[in-house]
């Protein structure tokens, strides 16, 4: 028994020794963020600033706000949109299914696998005729659409959970299928929605090539704002990292506030939960 | 009486059940349009000529595919694809899986360390990519301590091969560029490894492993013996998961290296990207995207399949 407290010692240092790395790029984006420009090189990266400047955190808002509200005004309503379109759909495929739902649902849940690249061609041109390219309704759509796949798994996944016995009894009490979805899923559904929100709201606000092909300029979200800042010539460090950290704030947010919704969503986006 | 109810019953169900499919009409219509329609659409366009910005559909039969497979880029891209794949995976697995069997030992603290591994899931690949292009910048970052040791990697502008082999015109092996961005992604996603190990560990119900500590085993065959092979699903699906997000990966090479010099961090997502909205080769862009659809196809559409039957 006394290598017990010895295996526990190395269990622990194991532990903090990785956590140590993970969080190793943490404290480079503060500390350069924090750094005057001149301060910023490659000899001294480990080092902390010699004197605070947050100059850096000016630089980057400047440069990043009006993307950052495009995020804002793209990430909300598709969201919430393809949310609701998840739900029902969960809802039929988990309580109202028919001969060939399960086909059909292994059919829907392919969108969710393919490369994007894939569909993207078309889908530029599509959005040319409807004349909602470089516009962020047009991204709207695109998330929305292609969100369908991953919300109406994690729904029929969430829907699956409640007794279908309940469900019978509605019935039973002349419930029609309307009435089941108002009177019993939806007041079930809060959690359901959390976890699925905050999952669409992650990958949506993450989001990469879609914003970078269907916008251009003005209407870029933050990601791609992001990026050009680091394609510029001179490549200011300090703003760099000070936008990076401007750029994940509301998802780590998320994280750090609804983690155990987040969790969730992650596992339940792994197809069998 | 109860024939009545029964009628009525029936009667009822069918409007209802009627009601159903037309919650389901939209999306299906959606899918149906913006997922198989523009797949064909794209399956069309890389068999066309339509390459350069005036469309032009006229049949080309092959010529793409042909002069992807003859092309430099394309062929290193494959291998970077293979490369990336093979490491990004195992080590994934690797991590994930240890830090979660850690985790499980019911020490103080687990949530926070939890927490500290879990956090770049919620990043984006951008985010991820900036950063790491300037830890692993050449010449600083890890790079300084790899200097104390006597090895000055350059990373992502490394042009050699390592354990190379020649095929054709290409040299096989794993590009040492690539190494950069593997750690990258292994620190990004291997949060969701150990999530869902985690889960899978907890589901292992603890008198199993007591009944294998009363027979004799130890610790490690325990492990060995019972907890990894009822791992054994969970890897399959965590395979699946990261091996998709690897072949049509784009955001996090864009972001930190790009097509690398000798495209030696080059993917087929930064070609295709790169083919089509700035050279404005739409065909052999839709060719690329094609080739992307079929190699996940490969992985996905089998476990879909498995999937769905298991629902029966």
């Amino acid at each position: 028994m006394a290598s017990v407290p010895f295996g526990k010692i190395i269990k622990y240092a194991l532990l903090i020794f990785f956590a140590v790395i993970f969080l190793m790029p943490v404290y480079v984006i503060i500390v350069t963020s924090l750094k005057p420009l001149d301060e910023v090189s490659l000899e001294s990266m480990w080092a902390l600033p010699t004197s605070i400047d947050f100059s850096s955190y000016g630089a980057a808002i400047s440069q990043l706000a009006p993307n950052f509200m495009n995020s804002v005004y793209l990430v909300v309503p598709a969201t919430l949109l393809s949310a609701l379109l998840g739900a029902m759909n969960g809802y039929v495929l988990s309580k109202w299914k028919f001969k060939g739902a399960n086909t059909l649902f292994t059919l829907i849940l392919f969108g969710m696998f393919i490369p994007y690249q894939s569909i993207l061609i078309p889908m530029i041109q599509f959005l040319r005729t409807i004349e909602l390219y470089n516009t962020i309704p047009g991204l709207i759509l695109v998330h929305v659409v292609y969100g369908l796949p991953i919300t109406t798994l994690m729904f029929r996944n969430f829907y699956a959970n409640i007794p279908d016995s309940m469900i019978e009894s509605a019935k039973i009490d002349g419930a029609s299928f309307l009435g089941v979805f108002r009177h019993i899923i939806i007041p079930l559904s809060i959690t359901g929605f959390v976890v699925v929100a905050i999952w669409q709201f992650t990958n949506i606000w993450n989001e990469f090539l879609f914003a970078v092909t269907v916008t251009t300029s003005d209407k870029q979200p933050i990601m791609v704002a992001l990026q050009n800042l680091s394609g510029s010539q001179m490549v200011e460090w300090n703003v760099q990292m000070a936008g990076a950290l401007i750029a994940a704030m509301p998802t780590l947010l998320v994280y750090i506030f609804l983690g155990k919704y987040f969790v969730r969503g992650l596992l339940a986006g792994s197809v069998k939960g | 009486m109860a024939k009545g109810t029964q009628i009525k019953n029936k009667r009822k169900i069918s409007k209802d059940q009627w009601t159903a499919i037309c919650f389901l009409i939209p999306s299906l219509f959606l899918i149906l349009v913006f997922v198989y329609g523009f797949i064909g659409w794209t399956g069309y366009v890389s068999l066309s000529n339509y390459n350069s910005l005036v469309p032009d559909f006229s049949f080309a039969g092959l010529k793409n595919y042909i002069y992807l497979f003859q092309d430099f880029r394309f062929q290193s891209d494959l291998r970077n694809t293979l490369f990336f794949t093979i490491f990004f995976i195992g080590m994934v697995i690797v991590m994930g899986l240890g830090l979660a069997i850690l985790i499980d030992q019911k020490l103080k603290g687990e949530t926070i360390f939890r927490n500290i591994f879990l956090f770049p899931m919620a990043l984006s690949f951008v985010v991820t990519g900036v950063v790491w292009q300037w830890l692993l910048n050449p010449s600083t970052g890890f790079n300084q301590f790899l200097q104390v040791f006597g090895i000055q990697p350059k990373w992502y502008t490394d042009t050699n091969i390592l354990a190379g082999f020649e095929w054709g015109n290409i040299e096989f092996g794993l590009p040492i560029a690539i190494i950069a961005v593997v750690i990258a992604a292994v620190w990004q996603m291997t949060g969701f490894s150990l999530a869902m190990y985690l889960a899978g560990l907890r589901g292992i119900p603890d008198e199993l492993r007591e009944a294998a500590r009363m027979d004799g085993a130890s610790e490690f065959q325990v492990y060995r013996k019972v907890v990894l092979p009822m791992l054994l699903p969970i890897t399959m699906s965590v395979v699946i998961i990261m091996a998709h997000i690897s072949l049509k990966i784009f955001d996090l090479i864009y972001a930190m290296t790009g097509p690398g010099a000798n495209f030696v961090t080059d993917v087929p997502g930064v070609y295709m990207f790169e083919t089509t909205f700035r050279g404005n080769y739409y065909a052999n862009g839709a060719a690329i995207a094609i080739i992307m659809l079929l190699l996940v196809a490969v992985f996905i559409v089998p476990y879909l399949w498995s999937n769905r039957k298991g629902d029966r």
